[in-house]
């Protein structure tokens, strides 16, 4: 009992040590406040409870509705919408990391409280409206037997597939609600260990070239730098050939890509390094420079030292990118969409951005989809809520937001991978 | 079974162990800090994570093996060195706790704190255990 008891009060003493101050500091656009960082005994740690919607429902601003759409996915994603409307919904759970010091088991089982416990699709779902009034009545399996399919694109008349070993593809012919066959591998995927196994993807407007996300295979470098070979970078790969090569590194998560309409620009959103504190680090979004290294793992935020990472090396952190637009710590963003008219006036330019929610801070955050206003094509201005309520201040959390996806026809489609529900948010018709 | 064990008495062989345990794991951890600080292979604080995990269930059972000694043990000289014992099996149990939360940190995080608590411990232990021994002569458990 003495025992107990001192680890107890042992424990509680070490996680008092953690700082997380009153009130967030601003961490938004492209220069946001970086605290010093903090090495707690005890990291923070505050993991969803994951609680049925129940009578909840999706909040979203004024002038707006949102409905399920459909729901009981092996965990949904990421989607697509298809030129007829139809959307494919990714479904899976990949990543085979084995646990390798006594912290990987006790914050692995800590961890997985939070997330879904279904069992991986592996799987493409095709939700269909034929009549075009929201609702979804048609539903079928689009391909099967995927390894946990993340990043989907179309272009040239081909639907593109990031499973988390490979990119493969489908030919697809407008209309059609089964792929006609077996995938083509375009290439393999970095996939040894595949701590981040999610890959995200995005198709150049002329359909030649595909850009993966692949993330880091550790928080810092934990498991070694051999195990970070071809990580934490963006592949460029030739649709024709499959020849890649990294177009931007230092990337630690690229957990979406997108294409800015219009300028053919590169954007993604990425998850940065945890254990520093509660603030630290911002998760960003940015445009993504060609040959450009973003810091991880030796810095942040440009030339933010980060000494876990040994050995260091001074020159790559000189030349390491400021990121465009800080969207605040551990808000774990994990789907990227660029708006248009159809959105309404507020949001016609613009980003969408779902925010998965942190666990390493005491106080939440994330947890919702915000909206990143642009000018002239840049980040203008703080990011707006757009969809909350998926995480009451008790800790009951009914959904974790993904992918998010503009349907042309006029709505914000939303994956949640906690409640497995496709969100469909549309401007309320007058 | 604890309550054949008196200071003075016969050592018990499970006893034994427990008291002998923790040193090597310990010093194996210390040893492993001191690689990967003078290599940035972070298998090596894996392996010191490990030691100390498994030092630390050894230690928990000789901190409680001795809590209970402690009052069964003959007022005078032999409760004063099981005191001593117990509370060096204390420090030993908070210290370690502490070195295995800091072994919990990713990569070089561990530094500088990782083999300077590893060195701590393995004294700590190499002190409870001598002191624990010379309490005790080898004899036939009753």
């Amino acid at each position: 009992m003495k025992r107990l008891l001192l680890t107890a009060a042992t424990i509680s003493l070490l996680a008092g040590c953690n700082h997380d101050g009153g009130s967030d500091p601003n961490q938004y656009g492209g220069d946001p406040s970086l605290p010093a960082q903090q090495r707690a005994l005890v990291p923070s740690m505050k993991i969803a409870d994951p609680t049925p919607w129940g009578d909840h429902h999706p909040v979203v601003p004024a002038g707006y509705s949102i409905t399920a759409i459909a729901t009981g996915f092996g965990i949904a994603r990421q989607t697509l919408v298809l030129p007829n409307g139809d959307i494919l919904v990714a479904e899976g759970r990949g990543g085979g990391e084995s646990a390798l010091r006594p912290k990987d088991f006790i914050a692995g089982f800590i961890k997985a409280k939070g997330t879904s416990q279904a069992k991986s699709g592996n799987r493409l779902t095709l939700l269909r409206d034929s009549d075009g009034d929201g609702v979804y009545e048609g539903r079928s399996v689009f391909a099967d037997h995927l390894n946990a399919p993340y990043g989907l694109a179309l272009a040239g008349g081909q639907l593109y597939v990031a499973n988390q070993d490979a990119l493969v593809r489908f030919a697809y012919a407008p209309g059609q609600t089964k792929a006609s066959g077996p995938p083509v591998t375009v290439t393999q995927l970095p996939a040894y260990i595949n701590h981040h196994w999610t890959k995200s993807l995005a198709a150049s407007p002329d359909g030649r070239f595909l850009y993966v996300g692949i993330g880091s295979n550790s928080n810092i470098t934990e498991r070694g730098m051999a195990a970070e070979l071809d990580r934490a970078q963006i592949w460029q790969v030739d649709a024709a050939t499959g020849a890649h090569r990294p177009f931007a590194t230092g990337i630690r998560n690229p957990t979406a890509l997108a294409i800015q309409p219009g300028t053919g620009q590169l954007w993604a959103v990425a998850n940065e390094r945890d254990e520093l504190g509660p603030d630290l680090v911002p998760d960003y979004l940015t445009s993504v420079r060609e040959g450009g290294f973003y810091g991880w793992p030796y810095s942040y935020w440009g030339q933010n030292v980060d000494s876990r990472a040994q050995p260091q090396d001074p020159a790559k952190v000189a030349s390491a990118i400021r990121p465009d637009y800080g969207l605040g710590s551990h808000v774990a963003a994990l789907g990227l969409a660029f708006s248009s008219p159809v959105m309404g006036a507020r949001f016609a330019e613009g980003v969408f951005v779902g925010e998965h929610g942190s666990w390493n801070r005491s106080r939440p955050s994330g947890y919702k989809v915000v909206f990143v206003p642009f000018r002239g094509g840049r980040p203008a201005g703080p990011p707006v809520d757009v969809v909350t309520g998926f995480h009451d201040p008790s800790g009951a959390t009914f959904g974790r937001p993904v992918g998010v996806t503009v349907d042309p026809r006029g709505a914000l489609i939303v994956a949640d991978d906690l409640s497995n529900t496709i969100w469909r948010m549309a401007p309320t018709r007058r | 079974m604890a309550a054949d064990v008196r200071l003075a008495g016969p050592v018990h062989p499970l006893h034994a162990f427990l008291l002998a345990a923790p040193v090597p794991l310990f010093l194996g951890g210390f040893l492993s800090d001191l690689a990967y600080g003078s290599t940035p292979e972070p298998q090596w604080s894996n392996f010191a994570a490990w030691l100390i995990a498994g030092a630390m269930v050894f230690t928990g059972f000789a901190l409680l093996w001795a809590s209970i000694a402690l009052p069964r043990s003959r007022a005078g000289g032999g409760r004063a060195r099981a005191g001593v014992v117990f509370l060096l099996l204390l420090a030993l149990f908070a210290l370690g706790l502490v070195d295995s939360f800091v072994h919990a940190r990713d990569a070089y995080a561990i530094m500088p704190a990782a083999p300077i608590l590893s060195a701590i411990v393995t004294a700590l232990a190499g002190a409870a255990a001598w002191l624990g021994f010379a309490g005790l002569r080898a004899g036939e458990t009753k």
